[in-house]
């Protein structure tokens, strides 16, 4: 375990919007090749968090890193699945197209070359997707599009995973599928969740986070009564949060 | 339109071998109609298509200006083309300026810049020396008026559009497609999102040439609407949107000389009716 890379390590992370801290106090770290699942409730800072780790917003306080530098420095080694809400089924692309996005890196001008294409073909084939490379992207299933995300981020050929609540609307036989190709990518590279699903984290996380302004972290797997705490506490949470914004409340975590 | 007589089909196609100004408008509609398919398959897509009203409608603004500055300062080189090209660039940096980085409601500044365009047209048009502007062809738009200046103008805009597009293709589609990804990439998204402005902002200027101010949206959009509805490719839309718009173009000023009909309004009339029919045809999904 010691001998392990770490690649992400945060120390004291503050971070704000306005006046009033968002996230405080957050550190955590990820040694290489493991996967954790951030958790919490809306509006406690996951968001945020995945953000600070895209290096699209600049830490407050404190300190993030990933692989050791910036994380806006490395974002070339982030593959990055966003919500699957907020794109336009209407937009007339194909999925090799989508996937092909996670090439234009090394694309100047024109077209991609061959080797880039052969990368996202490749990426199509490892969530099982490759005889639908042509199939436009209003044709695909809720599943198969957010595969189709999974593959664009896999053709970045990144050393980190990051995933916004890939299971969010989506139906359940979909979201088996879905696991599986999750659970065979969770052995060869670090992988970051944020998810409500507790299938993903009993199945994917090696630990999980509990974000919610401050940070906690329990290793799996979870007893049936933490899950039950963290997720029927939420509503008391989401009270005790807007009661007073200044403390982080993990009074249903329970310390491991 | 009075200016052409009536005719048949025939002697439309002699008219294009003998007179000029129809040989123009042709190879204008021709050249410009390639660079409508490609850019309004992106202006559809991207859902910006009042960004490109908003951008014909301030063409008149800088119409007016150069028609105001070369009459009071003998400046030859400033024709209205110039001023509807600045005009134009102007328009598509400042939306683009205010929806990347200040708080102000896209909406709000489309619409202004929409009327301060035109207001400052009109203004420019009444205090300009010389005789009266002809606005009716700038409103309406009037393809026999080309030019062979215009169709030189119209060639090069088009060859910078069409290379613009050729290169950034998978960059702008990308883009169009999901902002924040193509940044992750390190893709200056905020620059190619201007960059897709400011070629819609030169079509605009072609199209106003061709459909004039009011009707030149439809002719944008259309095409790459009607497109969009049979095929879910974009390079396929933008074909098929860039064959129908050359039909409309070619067709449209053929059979409105023909039938001695006015030649914006005609072709844009025909466009609706398709679109409307491709509507009902693959209309649901």
């Amino acid at each position: 375990m010691a001998e392990k890379r770490i690649v992400v390590q945060c120390d004291d992370l503050c971070f704000r919007y306005g006046k009033p801290w968002v996230l405080e106090d957050v550190s955590f770290k990820v040694p290489e090749g493991e996967s954790l699942c951030i958790i919490g409730p809306n509006g406690g800072g996951k968001s945020t968090l995945l953000k600070l780790l895209l290096g699209l917003l600049e830490p407050g306080k404190g300190s993030l890193s990933l692989f050791g530098e910036p994380c806006e420095k490395v974002r070339s080694r982030i593959g990055y699945v966003p919500q699957s809400m907020q794109f336009d089924r209407m937009f007339p692309i194909s999925a090799i197209d989508i996937v092909l996005m996670g090439r234009l890196d090394r694309l100047k001008v024109g077209r991609f070359s061959k080797e880039c294409r052969a990368v996202a073909a490749d990426a199509l084939d490892e969530v099982g997707l490759a005889d639908m490379a042509n199939r436009p992207f209003s044709d695909l299933s809720g599943g198969e599009r957010q595969r189709v995300m999974i593959a664009r981020a896999l053709a970045c050929e990144p050393d980190l995973l990051l995933l916004d609540e890939p299971t969010a609307n989506v139906d359940l036989s979909v979201e088996e599928q879905f696991l599986e190709t999750l659970v065979e990518l969770r052995k060869k590279m670090t992988i970051l969740v944020v998810t409500h699903d507790l299938d993903i984290v009993s199945l994917v996380g090696d630990s999980v986070l509990c974000v919610n302004h401050r940070v906690h972290r329990h290793s799996l797997p979870l007893s049936g009564e933490t899950i039950k705490e963290i997720y029927s506490g939420r509503r008391r949470l989401e009270h005790d949060r807007r009661a007073r914004h200044n403390h982080g409340d993990h009074s249903a975590c329970q310390h491991d | 339109m009075e200016i052409i007589p009536r005719a048949s089909m025939t002697e439309f196609l002699h008219a294009i071998q003998e007179v000029s100004f129809i040989r123009y408008a042709l190879l204008a509609g021709i050249v410009s109609s390639l660079t409508f398919g490609v850019v309004g398959t992106f202006v559809v897509t991207r859902r910006i298509g009042y960004i490109a009203a908003a951008i014909a409608h301030s063409i008149l603004g800088g119409i007016g200006a150069s028609i105001y500055f070369s009459r009071v300062y003998e400046l030859a080189w400033l024709t209205p083309m110039v001023g509807a090209v600045v005009a134009a660039l102007l328009s598509a940096a400042v939306i683009g300026w205010v929806s990347l980085r200040t708080s102000e409601r896209e909406d709000t500044i489309i619409g202004a810049i929409w009327a301060f365009g035109m207001a400052t047209g009109l203004l420019f048009m009444h205090y300009a020396p010389g005789k009266a502007v002809n606005l009716e062809s700038y409103i309406f738009g009037d393809i026999l008026l080309t030019s062979r200046s215009d169709v030189i103008a119209t060639v090069v805009l088009a060859a910078i559009i069409l290379t613009l597009v050729g290169l950034f293709y998978h960059k702008l589609v990308a883009v169009c497609f999901d902002e924040e990804f193509a940044r992750l990439r390190g893709i200056s998204s905020n620059l190619y999102y201007l960059l897709l402005l400011a070629i819609t902002a030169i079509s605009m200027v072609l199209l106003v040439r061709v459909a004039g101010i009011i009707l030149s949206l439809a002719l944008l959009v259309l095409p790459a609407a009607t497109a969009s509805r049979f095929s879910r490719q974009m390079w396929v839309v933008m074909l098929m949107a860039l064959g129908l718009a050359l039909v409309y173009n070619a067709g449209g000023l053929a059979v409105s000389f023909a039938i001695d009909t006015p030649t914006g309004p005609f072709i844009v009339f025909v466009a609706s009716v398709v679109y409307g029919l491709s509507f009902l045809l693959k209309g649901k999904r």
